[in-house]
This record gives structure tokens, C-alpha cells and sequence, in this order.
């Protein structure tokens, strides 16, 4: 069967079996490899087997059990965030951090220890993950945490799938007292606006993230509106959860529709609305957090031949040049990406052998897919990140060369013990091979 | 009527779960019976843990007729007076299997058929001598019609049907409903390996039809509502037509 990952690019074939039960044993060796499967929210090939197997674990959907006191979380692996939200907001509780869709599973958010806007201050999903159950293809299962079978627990995070599956996990949640976020949009002129706002932002507020205007060239380099956020204070809102989206994208938009033109109106549309230096807003956390999920699918505005997005983090330096002149190197090539996100990542370790945050800047955009131009421009900036010290988020990609990984992945080696022989991805070949 | 105390038989399947939870949301008790321990344990506790509900479950062979009776008496004596039993476990054999051997036609007259009519018995008398309450079991539009494709799974499901029918015109004079549920084709574990179209409904959709209609006494269901007249073309067709149609 078809199956494809956000960006619809590459497009495999696999054999998709349903997992009913995580009492269940694996399906029985066929000898085609499996991975685990969640909501394929992932844009590359992570989440892809070509010519293998996929487990799809949409029916390991139930919630196992909440303590209250501790505010512990225990759900199996093919939960979605959306659902998790439903059940602890009205109760009071939110997630100890969350990526910009909800329409993720738990055993995706940890198998790509995923990352959010409060990275500065909670680190990753995998930070708060304090145990969860990981089935290899013999049978065995194991409990793992950072007591038991910590080497497991520390590979399966960030795992990418690779180590066994993960048939329930659990998770800390934090305490709020209402749904809805205290917000403020600043408009960034250049990147050194970007840094001092930074700066000036991390202690105080929970939440930070910037929009880049990447058409943008020369003196206002890094135009963009900063965006921060801090859990309303009680009284301001209500615990209500969020509602279902509204709008779908029902067919494969050509692919004309994305010129440089659109996209630049895009990217004005979402400057112009800033009539002042600071703009505040109590919003609730759906848009805040989720802009895009309120549109179905909009992944197929690209058209079939799908997109990329390519997210890096480069460490803090004193010029900030890497991130310079991959900006410049993007405006330069045309090919404008519909999103730039620019947000730092603080210094809390992720407990995962391969998590993807380290202390730094990040970034991440959208290209549609123009075969061997985009290939290029890629390859240009992989050597900027790679130069930089930095490196390639393997949850966004579907292309970074096997020399590439391994040059900013050192860990890697030492993870290859723990993959499951039974397990294996169009990712893991790919840069491995 | 209103559904304070609900038995769902077959509580693994995936149409039960949707109409379990959806009860549990509304604050209704639940008896959840299959034959797997360690699914009704993840399946209580999904429940518990969303929707704080109250459900008690048990384990062990539904097929078996000679349990019957006592779990039901273990069941009203842990939860109290039923108000809704639904009988949905199911089981849709490989028809071209079927043709080469009678067991597995044996097999699934047991699982949809013989019995479910076994606690349609036991569940009828109870509900008999309670004066209210609705008894629903899941049957199938494949009942409507022998088929070439799946008569075997459509014979089980007829045969249901007619029993659920005899037992509602027994049972309306006492004040207890009795309601047959027909789903087209639903997204399931046991349609996976199907080819989907747009005739596929989701569980949670059936399920909230299977709702409605108990709470408002229907008799027949036919969920998503199209397949009532599906099946009302397909089953005025001439059997002299009919048999040279491939379907
Ligand atoms: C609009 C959008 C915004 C996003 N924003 C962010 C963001 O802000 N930060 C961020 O970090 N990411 C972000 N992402 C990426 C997304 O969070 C990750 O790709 C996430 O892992 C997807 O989860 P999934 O359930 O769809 O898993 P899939 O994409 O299906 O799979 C992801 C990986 O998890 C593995 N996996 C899944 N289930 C299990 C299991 N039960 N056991 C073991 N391994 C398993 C798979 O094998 C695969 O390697 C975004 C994606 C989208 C589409
Ligand atoms: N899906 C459809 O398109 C469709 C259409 C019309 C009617 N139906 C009917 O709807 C009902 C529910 O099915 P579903 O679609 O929800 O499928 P499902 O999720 O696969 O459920 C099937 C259920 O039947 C149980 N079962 C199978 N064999 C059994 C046995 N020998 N003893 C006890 N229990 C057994 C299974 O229990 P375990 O979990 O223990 O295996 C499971 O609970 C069935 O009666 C089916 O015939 C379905």
C-alpha cells in the first residue's frame, strides 16, 4: 500500500499491518522489516519503510492512567496529543511541552523526542517521559526509565522507531488554571532584534518563537514578528479544550499556486497585520500553539510532488553568521519558503542518544519540491550547518546525506547496537548506507 | 429511555468501544464482557480514567452457552438492574475458505450466531421479567441478501436477524425493546484488509446511531442511514436477475 509522510516526499510502497492491542505480541516475522507507525506527521522518511513493513498503532488509543498528585500521564503509544488535550485541559493540566501540531502520537513525539516553543525552559518530550514499555521483535518487553534499563530508555528517546516499539509510555503534565495564553507579538526589523528580544524574553516568558520573512534581503534581514507567551493567570479564561478543524484542503493544489508571489503575500499578510512596534492578544492555546491545524491536510497545497522542510540548529556564536548566511543563501536561490521559524534551544539536556536539540539557534522552513535545484540549495546549507557545528532535525528530513548525518550525529555508532534486528526505516538505510 | 446501566457484549470490538465510551462520557455504568482479560483491563481503564465511570467486566468464553446465566446474575448482583444490553461480538470468515471446508462455516455459526442467540435467551427472559429495557445486537446488511461474496457471514447474520425479530414481537407487549442493528460497511479491524471507499462509515458514527436508536425505540437500524435503501434496491431485485449479478 501507498504511504506517505507530511512533506509526500519520498513516495515508498509498504505492507501497513494494523497493531490492536500493546498486549498483543508483534506480528509474526516475515521477513520484510518493520517500524512503528503513528500519525506519520513527520515530513520525510522516518516514519517510512519502503518495501517493508509499517505498524500502525492508531488502535493502541487508550489512556491507562492519571495520578492526579503527580500529575503522571500513562497512555498507550498510538494516543494523539489532540486526544491527550480533550482529557487534561478541562481537568486542568496541559502538556509539559508540545511540537506545532497535536495531530501527533506519543510514541512518535518520543521515538523523535520531539521539541516546543518552550524548549528554554522544558526541554524536550523525552525530558518529561519518566517510563514506558519498549517490545522487541523476541518477545521480550521492557520497562524502561532513567533506573531501569536506562541505556534502553536513553536510545528508544529519539529512537526513531528503530529500537522496538514503544506499546505505552508515561509522562508528566503540568498545572494551569485556564486554556488560554497571554501573548505578545513584537516586529523583529533584523536578526539582531531577533537575538536581544531573545534575550530579553527567556527568563520571562514560557513560550517564544519568531516568523522570518525569508524573502527578505540586505539591511532587513530576519524581518519578522517575535512571538511570546505565558499561561494566562487565573480568572483571564476558561478550561475549555479546542474544537475540530474547519477548513480541508480536499485536492492536490497545482503546484503553480506557489510562486514567489504567493508567497511573499503570505509573508506580508502575516507582517501587515502588526500595525505597532508590540501587539498583545489573550488567545487560546489551539491557535497559539497549532496555527496550521485548523486546516485538514494542508500539506497538499504543495501539490503531489510534495515539499521539504529542512530544520537545523546551529550553537550560539558571537555573529550569529551561519544563520546570516543561510538566510541569504535561501533569499539568494528564489525558492522562498512558505514558513521560517527561528527559535533558540536552552541548555536542558535531552535524555535521547540521538535527540536532535542541542544549545543553540534553530531554524526550519518550507520548500516545495523543484527536484535537483532544491537538492543543491540543500546540499549548500548542510555545509553552512555542518561548518557551523550544527546539524539537521531528522524528523523534517527526507535527503541529508549519509556523511552529513554522521558528522553531526557522533552517537550514532553507539545506537546501531541497540536497533532491533527486526527493525528498520527508509531513514535509517539512507543515512547509514 | 434513558441508559444508566449499560452491558456490551463483545466489548473489544471496535464498533463496542465507541458506544462504550460515548456512554461512559454521558455518566452511564458499564458491564463490559469478552473473552480476553487483558483487553477488557486496558479497555476499563480508558474508561475510568476519561470519563470516571463505573464498570465492572468479566472474562470468558461469550460462545459458551452454559455461562451464560451466571454471569449475568454476577453482573446484576455487581452493577445493579440493566437497562441496555448490545450484543456485538462478530466474527467474518473467508468466504472461498468456507467453500472447502464445513468447519469454518460451523465456526462462525457459533461465534454470530448460536450464541448470541444463547444470550438473547438468557437476556430476553431477564429483561422479560424486569418489564423494560432494550436488548440490540449488532447483525449486518449482509443478512438482507445471500450474496456469492459472503453468504456464509450473511447466513449467520439472517438468521440472527430473523431470531431478534420473532424475540421483538415477543417482547413489545412487556415494555421491552428489542432493536436489530445492520451497519454497512464500517472501518474496523475486521474489514482492515478491505479496499476503503466512501461507503466506509467510522465507528464512532455507528455508534452514535446505535445510541439514538435504543433511546428512541427503533426497531431496525440501518447505520449510516444510506444502507436502508441500498438494501431496499438490492433486495427488490428478482432473484432470476440477482443470481446472474456478481456481487
Ligand atoms: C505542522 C507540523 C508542525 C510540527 N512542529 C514540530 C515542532 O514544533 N517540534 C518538533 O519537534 N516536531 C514538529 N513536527 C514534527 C512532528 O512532531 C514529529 O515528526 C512527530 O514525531 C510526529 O509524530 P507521529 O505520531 O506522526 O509519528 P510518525 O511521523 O508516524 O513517526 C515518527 C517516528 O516515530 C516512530 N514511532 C511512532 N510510533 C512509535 C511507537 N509506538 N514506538 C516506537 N516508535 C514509534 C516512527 O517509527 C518514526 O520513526 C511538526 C510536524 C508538523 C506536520
Ligand atoms: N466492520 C463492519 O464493516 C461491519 C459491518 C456489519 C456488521 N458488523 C458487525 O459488527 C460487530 C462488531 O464488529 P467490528 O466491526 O467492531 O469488528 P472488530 O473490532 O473486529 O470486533 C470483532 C469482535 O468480535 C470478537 N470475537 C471474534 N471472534 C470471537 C469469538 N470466537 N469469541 C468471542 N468474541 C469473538 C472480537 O473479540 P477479540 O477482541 O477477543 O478478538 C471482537 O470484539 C460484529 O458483529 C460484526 O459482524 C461489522
Amino acid at each position: 500500500m501507498r504511504c506517505r509522510s507530511w512533506g509526500r516526499y519520498p513516495k515508498t510502497t509498504e505492507t501497513l499491518k494494523s497493531l490492536r492491542w500493546s498486549t498483543d505480541p508483534l506480528p509474526a516475522n516475515d521477513g520484510l522489516k518493520v517500524l512503528p507507525h503513528g500519525l506519520g506527521r513527520s515530513y520525510g522518511d522516518v516514519c517510512l519503510n519502503q518495501s517493508g513493513t509499517l505498524l500502525v498503532t492508531a488502535a493502541l488509543d487508550h489512556l491507562l492512567a492519571f495520578d492526579e498528585q503527580n500529575g503522571l500521564l500513562r497512555c498507550e503509544s498510538g494516543v494523539s496529543l489532540d486526544e491527550v488535550l480533550r482529557f487534561l485541559v478541562p481537568r486542568g493540566w496541559f502538556l509539559p511541552t508540545t511540537p506545532g501540531t497535536k495531530f501527533v502520537t506519543i510514541g512518535g513525539a518520543i521515538a523523535n523526542d520531539v521539541h516546543g516553543k518552550n524548549h528554554h525552559r522544558a526541554g524536550t518530550f523525552g525530558c518529561h517521559v519518566t517510563q514506558f514499555e519498549l517490545l522487541r521483535s523476541n518477545g521480550e518487553r521492557l520497562l524502561c526509565s532513567r533506573d531501569k534499563n536506562a541505556d534502553w530508555f536513553a536510545a528508544t528517546i529519539g529512537g526513531l522507531g528503530l529500537t522496538g516499539l514503544i506499546t505505552w509510555a508515561e509522562f508528566k503534565v503540568r498545572r494551569m488554571t485556564n486554556a488560554w495564553i497571554e501573548m505578545e507579538s513584537i516586529k523583529l526589523d533584523d536578526l539582531g532584534d531577533f537575538f536581544a528580544i531573545t534575550r530579553e524574553s527567556d527568563h520571562d516568558y514560557e513560550y517564544t518563537v519568531s516568523w522570518l520573512d525569508c524573502m527578505a534581503k540586505g539591511k532587513s534581514l530576519g524581518l519578522g514578528i517575535f512571538m511570546r507567551g505565558n499561561h494566562a493567570k487565573a480568572g483571564v479564561g476558561d478550561l475549555a479544550p479546542h474544537g475540530e478543524p474547519r477548513l480541508s484542503i480536499p485536492l492536490d493544489f497545482p503546484s503553480f499556486a506557489l510562486n514567489g508571489l504567493s508567497i511573499r503575500a503570505f509573508n506580508t499578510l502575516y507582517y501587515a497585520r502588526l500595525r505597532q512596534r508590540v501587539t498583545k492578544a489573550v488567545v487560546h492555546y489551539n491557535p497559539f500553539f497549532y496555527p496550521l491545524d485548523s486546516i485538514n491536510a494542508w500539506n497538499r497545497i504543495y501539490g503531489s510532488r510534495g515539499f521539504f522542510q529542512y530544520q537545523f540548529v546551529v550553537p550560539f556564536s558571537v555573529d550569529d553568521g551561519a544563520i546570516r548566511e543561510i538566510l541569504k543563501e535561501i533569499g539568494d536561490s528564489g525558492q522562498g519558503s512558505f514558513l521560517a521559524v527561528l527559535k533558540t534551544f536552552g541548555d536542558i539536556p535531552s535524555p535521547g542518544l540521538l535527540s536532535f536539540p542541542r544549545p543553540g539557534v534553530t531554524l526550519a522552513l518550507d520548500f516545495p519540491n523543484r527536484g535537483a535545484e532544491t537538492f543543491r540549495l540543500f546540499e549548500r546549507l548542510d555545509q553552512i550547518v555542518l561548518q557551523a557545528g550544527g546539524r539537521i532535525y531528522p524528523a523534517k528530513d527526507a535527503r541529508m546525506s549519509a556523511a552529513t548525518f554522521q558528522a553531526s550525529y557522533p552517537l550514532w555508532r553507539k545506537f546501531t547496537s541497540y536497533i532491533d534486528p527486526a527493525f528498520s526505516s527508509s531513514f535509517w538505510r539512507r543515512v547509514t548506507s | 429511555m434513558t441508559i444508566k446501566n449499560a452491558l456490551i457484549i463483545g466489548a473489544s470490538s471496535a464498533i463496542a468501544q465507541a458506544v462504550a465510551r460515548r456512554l461512559a462520557s454521558r455518566g452511564t455504568a458499564l458491564v463490559l464482557w469478552s473473552r480476553s482479560a487483558a483487553r477488557l483491563e486496558i479497555i476499563a481503564a480508558d474508561l475510568r480514567v476519561k470519563y470516571d465511570a463505573k464498570v465492572f467486566v468479566e472474562a470468558f468464553d461469550l460462545n459458551d452457552a452454559s455461562l451464560h446465566q451466571a454471569a449475568l446474575d454476577r453482573a446484576l448482583a455487581a452493577q445493579g438492574p440493566i437497562d441496555l444490553a448490545l450484543i456485538c461480538h462478530g466474527n467474518l470468515p473467508d468466504q472461498s475458505a468456507c467453500e472447502k471446508d464445513f468447519a469454518i462455516v460451523e465456526q462462525a455459526f457459533r461465534i454470530n450466531c448460536l450464541g448470541p442467540l444463547s444470550l438473547l435467551t438468557v437476556l430476553g427472559n431477564y429483561f422479560e421479567s424486569q418489564g423494560r429495557g432494550c436488548l440490540a445486537a449488532i447483525s449486518s446488511v449482509a443478512g438482507d441478501r445471500g450474496r456469492q461474496s459472503n453468504y456464509v457471514y450473511g447466513t449467520t447474520k439472517a438468521a440472527l436477524s430473523t431470531f431478534l425479530a420473532g424475540l421483538r414481537n415477543r417482547l413489545y407487549p412487556k415494555g421491552v425493546r428489542v432493536l436489530t442493528i445492520k451497519p454497512g460497511f464500517v472501518d474496523t479491524p475486521m474489514t482492515a484488509h478491505l479496499k476503503k471507499s466512501p461507503l466506509f462509515a467510522a465507528p464512532n458514527k455507528v455508534a452514535l446511531d446505535i445510541i439514538r436508536a435504543v433511546e428512541t425505540g427503533a426497531c431496525v437500524l440501518y447505520t449510516p442511514w444510506f444502507w436502508h435503501w441500498i438494501m431496499l434496491i438490492i433486495r427488490l431485485i428478482p432473484e432470476k436477475i440477482f443470481r446472474k449479478l456478481k456481487m
